[in-house]
């Protein structure tokens, strides 16, 4: 446990010196942008450069940085003349509900789907097979481009852009990109609990607890999927960790305010405190989850050690 | 007939159709790939219509005589588009898995081979590179050094080294603990010889199918980089640009644009995906 979170810190210290280092040796001039372009007098030039710490050397504005980040401040946005913090705050609702709703949608159609294909072979089987085939090659943003298309243009049935106001609106706003989000990791997900059972549900403690009469629902739940749920928590881990990237195409594709599209602009612009801010964010949630992953081996596993991640 | 055939006869008939039906998809996934790199490399070439010229009087007109499938939202001809944008498409993640592929192998085995602090650091660096998604490390750099292919084609193939690294370094220890290796220690070639004429042609079946499973995260990965307006440019065409390109379309009815080039991403990856499949079974069973 100890190890694990050691683990932690530095991942996340040597992530966070990636981040603002790449952007402290970007080619650009910031007093250029704060002045857009226009010439100004070695005494304003001296205030912007006292205001936004530039002449400091770079391992002192680094530990600034990183400090400030610890207490939530990342600085101030050199073309908004905003706090990055609040502009973080703003948006991060949004990213983290359409990645708790897509992981909904991952773990009970991703298992749902696996369990199917798995426990009724046949036609059923089949159909979970080519499904999952074609949805593990669908990249996100072309799922959106087809859900947009059927269930916005054509049905009616959802809103195709936009974020919505008050719960259900933003539910019914979310709907889309959630599924636009899971449908890739859904299918992995749905791949290995197929497998993964199917492999369990063979075993010979699995025919020994049917020939003792246990009813089919508890030898399913208690034998089979207790066992197969170490590689079914691996691969949803992973696929629900790697959501954070992929939600910026989403957010993108149906113009959600959230994080993911806030960075790509902010990309474009070049503004730098703020790459660096939802960056530094995206990393820490994506090595978060990773780490309670881990830990979730342990509680699942009692063989497996902390710190050791299982194959 | 419904006479009942000796059953190793049934047997074999049934693993023979069984092979044959295995192959069938194998020959249709490589048809698939060879068509894809071919009109990467020939494209614009044998585009019938110049792909960027614009006429918005024909703005979202559907399939007509000598335009197969119309035109995009700016009137261009969208098979011209389709076969000039293959280019970028393909030959972008070719690139990202060839330097991967060729730094992670390189990598990998010399962690394997040396040992000692040199793998531990190396081991060190793959863990912390896993904490950057490719897709973020492309939006940094495009954040950096400006949006474009390039930048795009760097960051994914920093991203993807350690994956090949962590997959070779396992393989090649396996490899290494041979006895060969130890046979040929013995006759007194270099390690460096041993590598390189031995250990890595030996693990070559696996690094053949990690880059061809490699290929399809890069491709899907690159075109996501490119929708996001940070990789391959507008007017350039690329289908990862053409799908972002249709959504003014997609919205007011009309998603030909961005259909067309999304099927086209999938049917590649599609192919890419079930020979990797095949190429990693294959690997699998002839190192057991």
């Amino acid at each position: 446990m100890a190890r694990r979170l050691v683990m932690l810190v530095v991942t996340l210290l040597v992530s966070s010196f990636v981040i603002f280092s790449a952007l402290y040796v970007a080619p650009g001039n910031p007093i250029a942008v704060l002045s857009g372009g226009r010439a100004l007098p070695p005494s304003s030039i001296a205030v912007l450069e006292k205001r936004y710490h530039l002449n400091d050397p770079f391992l002192v504005r680094y530990v600034d940085w990183v400090k400030g980040a610890v207490h939530g401040d990342f600085g101030v946005s050199i073309t908004l003349h905003e706090d990055v913090s609040s502009l973080i705050s703003a948006r991060i609702g949004t990213t983290l509900e359409l990645v708790a709703f897509a992981s909904i949608l991952i773990l009970l159609f991703g298992i749902g789907l696996g369990l199917l294909g798995a426990l009724r072979p046949g036609p059923l089987d089949t159909g979970v097979i080519v499904i999952t085939a074609i949805s593990a090659a669908l990249p996100a943003f072309v799922a959106a481009v087809v859900l947009q298309t059927v269930f916005a243009v054509n049905l009616g049935w959802f809103p195709a852009t936009g974020n919505g106001t008050g719960f259900a609106d933003q539910v019914r706003h979310l709907t889309l990109p959630a599924f636009a989000l899971a449908v890739g990791s859904l299918a992995l997900v749905a791949r290995v609990t197929r497998a993964s059972v199917r492999e369990e549900a063979g075993k010979e403690h699995v025919q020994t607890a049917i020939s003792r009469g246990i009813p089919y629902g508890m030898v399913v739940r208690r034998h089979v999927l207790r066992n197969a749920a170490i590689p079914i928590t691996t691969v949803a881990g992973i696929t629900i960790a790697s959501l954070i990237a992929i939600d910026t195409v989403v957010e993108t594709a149906f113009s959600l305010n959230g994080l993911g599209s806030y960075l790509v602009a902010s990309a474009s612009n070049k503004d730098f405190a703020v790459v660096q801010g939802i960056s530094l964010v995206l990393v820490t949630i994506f090595v978060v989850i990773n780490t309670i992953v881990d830990i979730l081996y342990a509680v699942l596993d009692p063989r497996v050690k902390l710190g050791s991640r299982a194959q | 007939m419904s006479t009942v055939a000796p059953t190793a006869g049934r047997l074999v008939r049934f693993s023979s159709r069984g092979l044959h039906r295995r192959n069938w998809v194998v020959v249709v996934c490589i048809t698939v790939l060879v068509l894809a790199v071919v009109v990467a490399l020939v494209g614009s070439m044998i585009a019938p219509y110049d792909p960027n010229l614009l006429n918005l009087s024909n703005a979202y007109v559907g399939p007509t005589g000598g335009h197969l499938l119309g035109f995009d939202p700016a009137g261009r001809d969208l098979l011209s588009r389709l076969l000039a944008g293959a280019r970028t498409t393909i030959l972008g993640p070719v690139a990202v898995v060839a330097i991967s592929v060729g730094v992670g192998t390189g990598v990998a085995v010399a962690a394997a081979w040396l040992g000692g602090w040199f793998d531990s650091g190396i081991s060190a660096v793959v863990d912390v590179l896993f904490a950057f998604p490719g897709i973020l490390l492309a939006v940094l750099a495009a954040a950096v050094f400006g949006p474009s292919l390039k930048s795009a084609v760097i960051a994914l193939s920093i991203a993807y080294t350690p994956y090949v690294a962590r997959i070779l370094r396992g393989a090649a220890l396996r490899e290494r603990a041979q006895q060969y290796v130890a046979a040929l220690e013995v006759q007194g070639l270099t390690g460096f010889a041993i590598c390189l004429r031995h250990l890595v042609p030996n693990v070559f079946p696996l690094i053949v199918a990690q880059a061809t499973i490699l290929f399809g995260y890069a491709m899907v990965d690159l075109a996501a980089i490119s929708f996001l307006g940070l990789g391959v440019q507008t007017p350039q065409p690329d289908w990862g640009v053409m799908v972002s390109e249709g959504e003014t379309g997609v919205l007011q009815g009309y998603p030909a644009e961005s259909l067309a080039a999304g099927l086209a991403i999938m049917v590649v990856v599609i192919a890419v995906n079930l020979l990797g499949e095949r190429l990693v079974d294959n690997a699998q069973r002839s190192s057991h």
